[in-house]
């Protein structure tokens, strides 16, 4: 029997009395950090050994660009990233878990190492929180991130077959809820659907995350974030961002907003948008600027900063933080920049 | 956030009170329709597409998808076409209803869905564990639920069975499963009517009772149903099947039904139904005795036979311009407001001419030059022009077809407009009159307009200017708060750099706030529009390459000086400090007064209002004025100048006016009361009892903070109000016309009538005007009774010749809005008449009035005018409100500007 009625976890009043005070700070990019490091097929692999906490994977996939495989091979170069956000003045950890589903790694053959990738992606996580709190005493979230995965239910990727389907609500339902569960089991404190362009694979993640929350008894909170692609105004499968928030309201989510694909200034109207008719929390993190020519991302911290602080001089969110691009001295710039102002007040 | 129904698909939709019906196309139904039945048998799902996409284009705000048929895999068919839907967004742009009685279907469809969707239906039927369950799913796949009421014992038939089930269901899922209760639709069953056996005479009855009933006790929820079984008995005769449709929802929607299943297209408008055969339906609709005798079911019967097949004959008149050629004859039309003769004479044109879009160009486009030089000459007056717009309208929809078909297939150009204007009422504000006027005489003079309707948020004013590459945008509200609204998007404005030229108009507009806090906001033109009359050449100048730049450098200056002078005058008005003005209030006498006490306390319900009592009281003169004729009532019928055009209006008005009152259009409410009251300080408190010993609310009122002559007081409300010791009273009160002038204008404006739709919304405020003075009277003359031997006539009560006033929260006298919520809660006005505040606490529907009752003999009206912050943070404090949020609602009356102190401040 389902019963989707439950107690909200004891986290989500705490991050809700922290939420009044003040703005709260979201950390930024892991891949942009991670690609700092120069990592080779060894160190993604492990040279072919690949130990999870419970069991060990073997592939024959090479697994280089495979980041979420790195909590596994390199936890503590993993661990040293969220700590330098939380340290730059991240409140919120985002776990390396971006493309942790059965789904996504079955680009690189991983499908039996879900669990472990999860409860792994979020104990380096917690670690870091952990050790940033011991640090400065101040208080650290660890938000299990959920990606988009790389399928998507309601459009068919065969365009002379536009009622095919690569993927099911069902199997992206299971996908998630497996995932889910790792996450909490390691530590994370929240759940967060992110990267959002096909609406109904977030809508199996909202179903996902209400039958693993009636398993632990419990709801913790979500933060909800959709993507507009361009400058269309519309998410890939195309709603509109107020049409968006009709579609996964019933989640009730701690926060719900945009991230990735934008910087802040083309992200700012649809951010606007969305402030104007969700009645909760609104979070954004913005790319540093579009890609140049090279997939890098240029904005500086200021510039950034600048952009996002506008955000919160005008009132439009209570949680910032950056996406594609951003490190932690953007981190460092943004919570600087949004420090003088109120949080958004949640239209009555 | 208000409690409304929100769902999506590409696009938001959001069930709003100024939506009176949400119609679900019904179309892409198996079960109701013979063709799509028959489309999806033989798998032409491209085809089926076509279906959908044409009810989204015909206006469906919904589509119900249901594939329930024995031939076909009803699951694997809802997959299919939902998937196809969702590979369209021209069709998916609206939310789905995913329509079936098979529970796997639902959940197939549901699974298949990125927006919010509708699930049809969920029921009782197997009993309340199974419905749980099903209703924790459909939360879960986030859709809202239609519930049939429909139990273990079978679908609910009579009044009793239908809301004890609702009420059972609503319970449930509110109470257990956690649903929203906005998120809650119910269908109480619509059955066939006169088939025969009595004991279905009176379902139509009990739908439309157990539909009020929904609406007033289970709040939030919506009521749904499918209209066409009503009138299953008929089949094969479309033209009574459409009329009692008509006269059913006309009834149901009153009632609160705002959902149903029905074809949009062959819906028939109530007014047009033959009167005889309305009648008959309406007898067998509302289960009621013909007066002819007999019963309805035979009545209508008889009178079905007649109304088989055929048409009812044109009259033909014979008229002299009906000789002359066809571009004079369309002429003559334009100029004299003729819709009789122009569908054929287009048509006519429409032959002769090269390609359909020569007719506008040429003939029509001559026609409505002659009609706009007569208007700008001041030959001819508005509500002419507006009549003139009627036909053009209308001619336009002859041609247009055409027109689409030749771009099909050549590509053929389109018609070159003068210039895009947006136009938008903003948020929080809910009146259009004269913004649709203003529209009405845009377009008229070859301007695309685009009217995004009232209470419109600035992102989307800004999303649509941008999207549409619109040339300007007119902005217009009525309410104070409103101009704020307009100085805000004036700044969003400039921060995304837009320069198009913005204007700005309504009742509290000026050219001093539009020079003061609008233009400094902005770097483009911003200029106020005084009146329709204004806008065609304000606008034609803004968007002239040769006359812009001269026309702006114009406004600049003017405003410039305007802003000078603006800051000179007020420099020069002495204000006081609020302690002097406080020691300069009015002194009544009260020693010698006794008040009277009124006959009851408490709120009061008035509900027998007869629209022909109300019509003798209606205050013409600003009827006129809406229409931008300027004179006294009745002088200005036999005004040398605007006579004609004044008399024909009149004219028009006397004859809507009796179709309002002798077919009932609205359903005037009002609620009254009275409560003991004595002024404290410069507030109104009120006590539940006459001993005065529990406060029940505060009213609080405003000093005039300007310097007075020697003699003259510095008035408060609250002056007007006996000082605790004295057994004083004050009154309060709401008074609505009614919702349907929406219904009834937008019906109008779907038909290419604007002249009708904006004439019934300007009598629907005057009916609400004046039930506030005939309520008024009666207050004086019987419910208070201070004045029971009054004898004022209605004409006589114009100039106000009694005792006591009715000030309005928001008004002069008291400018601050938000005390209606303080007079809203005292009366319940909400659920006593209907009535609700926008965010910007205006009154929707727009035809309502409230205000308060006192009753002291001297009383008078007056203007607060501008107060200074002392006693801004004063009334803040004792109101309990964020200086902040007192300043932003008293913002059109501070002398000073709140930015400037936070600056000090912050330094």
């Amino acid at each position: 029997m389902k019963d989707f009625a439950l107690h909200d976890a004891p986290v989500l009043d705490e991050l809700r009395a922290l939420a009044a005070e003040r703005i709260l700070i979201l950390d930024g990019a892991m891949g942009t950090m991670i690609q700092t490091l120069g990592l080779s097929e060894e160190d993604y692999s492990a040279h072919g050994h690949i130990h999870g906490p419970g069991c060990r994977h073997h592939t024959d996939h090479p697994q280089k660009g495979n980041n979420d495989l790195l909590v596994l091979t390199k936890p503590d170069a993993i661990e040293e990233i969220h700590y330098q956000f939380a340290m730059a003045g991240a409140d919120i950890l985002e776990t390396n878990t971006f493309s942790g589903t059965t789904i996504a790694q079955a680009d690189y053959g991983l499908e039996g190492a879900i669990h472990d990738l999860s409860v792994a992606g979020a104990q380096v996580a917690r670690r870091a929180a952990d050790r940033a709190q011991a640090t400065d005493g101040k208080r650290r979230f660890v938000a299990g991130a959920v990606g988009p995965t790389n399928r998507t239910a309601s459009i068919s990727p065969d365009v002379n077959d536009p009622g095919f389907r690569a993927v099911s609500f069902d199997e992206l339902r299971r996908a998630y809820g497996q995932q889910m569960e790792g996450l909490i089991e390691g530590g994370a404190d929240l759940i967060l659907i992110e990267t959002i362009f096909d609406t109904l694979n977030a809508k199996a993640a909202i179903f996902a995350a209400f039958e693993v929350f009636q398993k632990i008894g419990q709801r913790l909170p979500l933060m909800i974030s959709g993507t507009i692609t361009d400058a269309s105004g519309r998410t890939l499968s195309g709603q509109t961002p107020t049409a968006f928030w009709h579609s996964v309201a019933h989640a009730r989510p701690f926060t719900v907003g945009l991230n990735c694909a934008l910087g802040a200034d083309l992200m700012r109207p649809h951010l606007a948008e969305l402030a104007g008719v969700a009645d909760t929390l609104i979070c954004a993190y913005p790319n540093a600027g579009l890609p140049n020519a090279f997939g890098g991302y240029d904005e500086t911290p200021e510039q950034t900063a600048a952009l996002v602080g506008g955000f919160a001089r005008d009132g439009l969110v209570n949680v910032v933080g950056g996406c594609c691009g951003t490190t932690p001295d953007h981190i460092r710039a943004i919570a600087d920049a949004v420090a003088p102002y109120a949080p958004r007040k949640v239209p009555a | 956030m208000t409690r409304y129904l929100r769902l999506s698909g590409l696009e938001p939709f959001v069930l709003t009170p100024d939506i009176p019906f949400v119609n679900v196309g019904e179309r892409t139904n198996v079960t109701g329709s013979a063709k799509f039945r028959k489309l999806i048998v033989n798998r032409d799902y491209a085809t089926a597409l076509d279906v959908a996409r044409e009810q989204v284009e015909n206006g469906a705000q919904i589509i119900d998808v249901n594939m329930d048929e024995g031939l076909i895999d009803s699951q694997k068919a809802m997959v299919e076409f939902l998937n196809l839907v969702a590979a369209e967004p021209d069709i998916a742009r609206v939310p789905i209803m995913i329509d079936s009685s098979k529970w796997e279907v639902i959940e197939a469809g549901l699974q298949c869905v990125q927006g919010k969707s509708v699930v049809n239906s969920i029921s009782m039927k197997e009993g309340e564990d199974q419905f749980r369950e099903q209703a924790r799913l459909c939360l879960a796949y986030g859709a809202a639920v239609v519930v049939m009421a429909f139990d273990e014992q079978g679908q609910a038939d009579t009044f009793a069975r239908k809301t004890e089930i609702c009420a059972r269901a609503y319970r449930i899922l509110t109470e257990e499963v956690g649903f929203p209760p906005e998120d809650i639709i119910f269908d109480p069953n619509i059955f066939a009517v006169a088939t025969g056996i009595e004991e279905h005479d009176n379902y139509g009855v009990d739908f439309i009772e157990a539909t009020a009933w929904i609406r007033q006790n289970l709040p939030h929820a919506h009521v749904s149903g499918g209209v066409s079984n009503l009138s299953f008995s008929f089949r094969g005769n479309d033209t009574v099947r459409e009329a009692m449709h008509a006269v059913f929802l006309y009834h149901a929607i009153k009632a609160g039904m705002d959902m149903g299943i029905v074809n949009a297209g062959q819906l028939v408008v109530y007014d047009q139904i033959d009167p005889a055969l309305r009648e008959a339906c309406e007898d067998v609709v509302l289960n009621r005795k013909p007066k002819a005798g007999g019963t309805a079911t035979e009545n209508l019967l008889d009178l079905a036979d007649r109304f088989k097949g055929g048409k009812r004959e044109e009259r033909v008149r014979d008229l002299a311009w009906r000789d002359w050629a066809i571009d004079k004859r369309l002429e003559h039309a334009l100029v004299n407001g003729i819709t009789e003769f122009i569908d054929a004479d287009t048509e006519e044109a429409r032959q002769a001419a090269e390609k359909p879009l020569d007719v506008i160009e040429g003939p029509l486009m001559a026609g409505m030059n002659v009609v706009g030089d007569l208007f700008g000459a001041g030959k001819m007056f508005l509500p002419q022009v507006v009549k003139s717009a009627r036909v053009m309208k209308q001619a336009v929809a002859v041609l247009l077809p055409y027109m689409e078909e030749e771009k099909r297939l050549n590509g053929g150009t389109g018609r070159q407009s003068a210039g895009k204007v947006l136009m938008a009422t903003v948020k929080g504000d809910v009146h259009d009159i004269g913004k649709n006027i203003v529209g009405v005489v845009l377009a008229c003079n070859n301007y695309d307009v685009i009217d995004l309707g009232v209470m419109v948020p600035p992102q989307k004013i800004l999303q649509v200017a941008r999207d549409e590459n619109v040339d300007i945008i007119g902005l217009s509200g009525l309410i104070t708060p409103s101009l704020d609204e307009m100085v805000h998007l004036a700044s969003e404005m400039e921060r995304e750099g837009l320069n198009l030229p913005l204007l700005i108009g309504g009742a509290t507009t000026s050219k001093v706030h539009t020079a003061v806090k609008i233009a400094p906001r902005y770097s483009g033109p911003a200029v106020y529009v005084l009146d329709a009359s204004r806008a065609v050449g304000v606008v034609s100048n803004l968007l002239s390459p040769t006359n812009k730049a001269g026309f702006v450098d114009g406004i600049r200056t003017e405003y410039a000086e305007v802003t000078a002078r603006h800051e000179r005058a007020e420099a020069a008005k002495d204000r006081l400090p609020l302690a002097k003005a406080r020691a300069n209030p009015l002194r009544l006498d009260w020693d010698s007064y006794s008040p009277t006490a009124p006959k009851f306390t408490g709120p009061r319900v008035i509900d027998d209002w007869d629209l022909a009592d109300l019509a003798e009281y209606i205050d013409w003169t600003p009827f006129f004025q809406t229409w931008e004729l300027k004179g006294v009532y009745p002088k200005i019928l036999d005004d040398p100048k605007q006579g004609e055009a004044a008399r024909a209006l009149f004219q028009d008005a006397q004859d809507m006016l009796k179709r309002i009152i002798a077919e009932k259009w609205f359903t005037p409410r009002a609620v009254v009361g009275f409560w003991p009251a004595n002024t404290v300080g410069d507030d109104i408190r009120l006590f539940t009892d006459g001993g005065r010993e529990t406060e029940l609310a505060t009213f609080h009122t405003l000093r005039q903070q300007h310097s007075k002559r020697a003699g003259r007081p510095n008035l408060a409300l609250s002056d007007f109000v006996a000082p605790i010791g004295m057994p004083d009273h004050i009154g309060g009160f709401v008074v609505t016309a009614g919702p349907e002038e929406v219904e009834i204008s937008g019906r109008f404006d779907r038909e290419n009538d604007n002249y009708s739709a904006i004439m019934v919304k300007a009598l629907a405020d005057r009916i609400a005007e004046a039930m506030a003075e005939a309520l008024h009277a009666r207050v004086r003359r019987d419910y208070w009774g201070y004045a029971p031997q009054e004898t004022f006539t209605p004409q006589e009560l114009v100039k106000e010749p009694y005792g006591g006033i009715r000030p309005a929260p928001g008004y002069p006298a008291q400018p601050d809005h938000t005390e209606k919520r303080t007079l809203f809660k005292l009366l319940d006005a909400e659920a006593a008449t209907g009535v609700t505040l926008t965010e910007s606490m205006a009154m929707w529907p727009g035809s309502s009035v409230s205000g308060l009752y006192l009753g002291h003999p001297d009383s008078y009206y007056f203007g607060v005018a501008k107060v200074e912050r002392d006693q801004v943070a004063d009334y803040a404090a004792r109101k309990g409100m964020d200086l902040a949020e007192a300043e932003r609602w008293l913002a059109p009356v501070l002398n000073y500007d709140p930015a400037a102190k936070q600056a000090v401040a912050a330094e």
